[in-house]
């Protein structure tokens, strides 16, 4: 194991890390408004990525289309919460879960049956050789790194900044007072589902050129982003990008060096079971304590 | 008048809690509910914010406002200050205000009332960055009354201001009270359980008894009714 080898996998767990913690970022914006994982969040991002390749195949140029297939997929967003979601917001925790794992097969059997399982090539907008000299790093994985960065700083620019991304604040974590000073909660809610689903629709056309396109591309990506979500803690949208990072190089080094690529995916589980069971809140998130 | 309410029925579920009420404000005035725990009174609040299901009239300047959802009763320029703070506890102080503006367009206003309410509430200016969930019990029933002032309000629902505080500071925040009903020309509608607190700031009184109004007129002709003297002020 050279010291070359090691910067190498580091800067190839990065990029694939990018994808992580945006998938990461999407499941915690919507578990911050319904306390609940999407277990579609995958599928949603596949699906849009799906239509980024129609578009392409139509003849329309790279970038016109990302920007247009994150617009589709902010609607499609908004969309679903209006029509499957919302429907069962009051609905007990287990029926919401079967509306999301639902969802999850419909995408995926909609998408096989429109696009079939034949796996596709997706392109990149990043050249093919190496760019600035740097042989470590292909131009699409630090093109993917670059787009990732950029998305997440423009989301905390508007959380952060804004009134608007204030209120979707204030709509998830106190409804109830945010209806008492004019905030229409209901449309907060659906526009997290629309700006998660944008940021999934990134995550998919970032991953496509590397893992190429079918309709199950997003199942063990989506498992990686559950652990990056709940190493960095479910409801900390800062921990579970930082999340995505880590588990990004952790999956790279450690495929690389020491178990091997088999078992790649059990590094997500085994993370998974283990911040459940060393510490449930994950590493950035709060430990809420109630009184009974 | 500023609000008109009559026959007004209010359940949670199959639980009716309020039955029949109905009261007048005028405009600018102070009104207080009183009445025991469990009377209905935070119930008659919660009414005209729409966020119970209720049956009878709201008036509002004249308007109906029953059976409009809560954002818009909000838009309309009914400021409530729920029970229990309704503080949003993760974020910043000045973030919580700014929420209460959230509807206003006219923002060279809003951030001239932010100055305003910093006048009343000083100790909210040093503490404007800060967590809100990390402010003293005081300090959030200031922030939960200036958040209500943000909405430039024609009508403010007070849910016992007095609540958990020492007497000292309940003084303190009725003497603000008046001031900001005085200078910003807002009504309040006042439910509260320090009779004698209410009474002093209020102009009318209605005495609401298991969901049904028992005795209305002015705060210094219910302050002499013997009854109230008995039961609600103590002496």
């Amino acid at each position: 194991m050279t010291l070359d080898a090691v910067i190498f996998q580091v800067l190839a767990g990065l990029a694939t890390g990018g994808i992580y913690a945006s998938l990461a970022l999407a499941l915690v914006m919507i578990y911050h408004a319904t306390h609940l994982v999407n277990f579609a969040q995958g599928e949603m991002a596949m699906f849009t990525t799906y239509i980024a390749w129609s578009l392409i195949n139509a003849g329309m140029p790279y970038w016109p289309v990302f920007l247009l297939t994150v617009g589709i997929a902010f609607i499609l967003g908004i969309l679903i919460e209006r029509i499957v979601v919302r429907p069962v917001e009051n609905a007990p925790v287990l029926v919401v879960v079967v509306v999301f794992i639902g969802l999850l097969v419909i995408l995926n059997s909609v998408a096989g049956w429109i696009y079939t399982y034949t796996i596709k090539s997706f392109p990149s907008p990043f050249p093919r050789q190496p760019i600035l000299g740097i042989h470590y790093i292909s131009a699409h994985e630090l093109g993917a790194i670059g787009v990732t960065l950029a998305v997440l700083a423009l989301l905390y620019a508007f959380f952060r900044f804004t009134p608007l991304g204030l209120a979707m604040r204030a709509a998830a974590q106190n409804p109830e007072s945010s209806r008492l000073v004019g905030i229409r909660v209901g449309w907060m809610l659906a526009l997290g589902w629309g700006l998660a689903a944008a940021v999934g629709a990134v995550a998919g056309m970032m991953v496509a050129p590397v893992v190429y396109l079918d309709p199950n591309m997003m199942s063990g990506i989506l498992l990686y982003a559950f652990a990056a979500a709940l190493l960095g803690g479910i409801d900390s949208p800062g921990g579970a990008v930082l999340g995505g990072f880590a588990v990004g190089v952790l999956e790279n080094v450690l495929g690389a060096f020491v178990i091997g690529n088999e078992l790649k995916l059990a590094v997500a589980l085994v993370l998974i079971v283990g911040v459940l069971l060393v510490r449930p809140s994950g590493l950035f998130g709060r430990v809420y304590v109630t009184r009974v | 008048m500023l609000l008109e309410v009559s026959g007004l029925h209010a359940a949670y579920g199959a639980t009716r809690v309020i039955h029949g009420i109905g009261f007048a404000m005028e405009e600018k005035s102070i009104t207080a509910l009183l009445g025991a725990n469990g009377a209905g009174k935070t119930t008659t609040l919660r009414a005209l914010c729409g966020m119970v299901k209720t049956e009878g009239q709201i008036r509002f300047r004249g308007e109906r406002i029953d059976g409009r959802s809560t954002e818009d009763i909000a838009r309309l320029g009914i400021a409530h200050v729920p029970d229990g703070r309704g503080t949003f506890l993760n974020l910043t102080a000045e973030e919580n205000l700014r929420l209460g503006a959230y509807t206003r367009k006219d923002r060279a206003a809003v951030e001239a009332d932010l100055e305003r309410v910093f006048g009343y509430f000083p100790q909210l200016r040093a503490r404007r960055a800060q967590q809100a969930g990390t402010l003293s019990g005081g300090e959030q029933q200031m922030l939960a009354v200036s958040r209500a002032l943000m909405l430039a309000p024609k009508l403010m629902l007070l849910d016992e201001p007095s609540f958990g505080l020492a007497p000292l500071l309940v003084r303190e925040l009725f003497g603000i009270l008046r001031a900001i009903n005085e200078r910003e020309r807002v009504g309040m509608l006042l439910v509260e359980q320090n009779a004698a607190m209410a009474l002093d700031l209020a102009d009318r009184a209605y005495l609401i008894e298991t969901g049904r109004v028992v005795l209305s007129g002015t705060a210094a002709d219910i302050k002499r009714d013997d009854a109230v003297r008995r039961a609600y002020l103590g002496y």
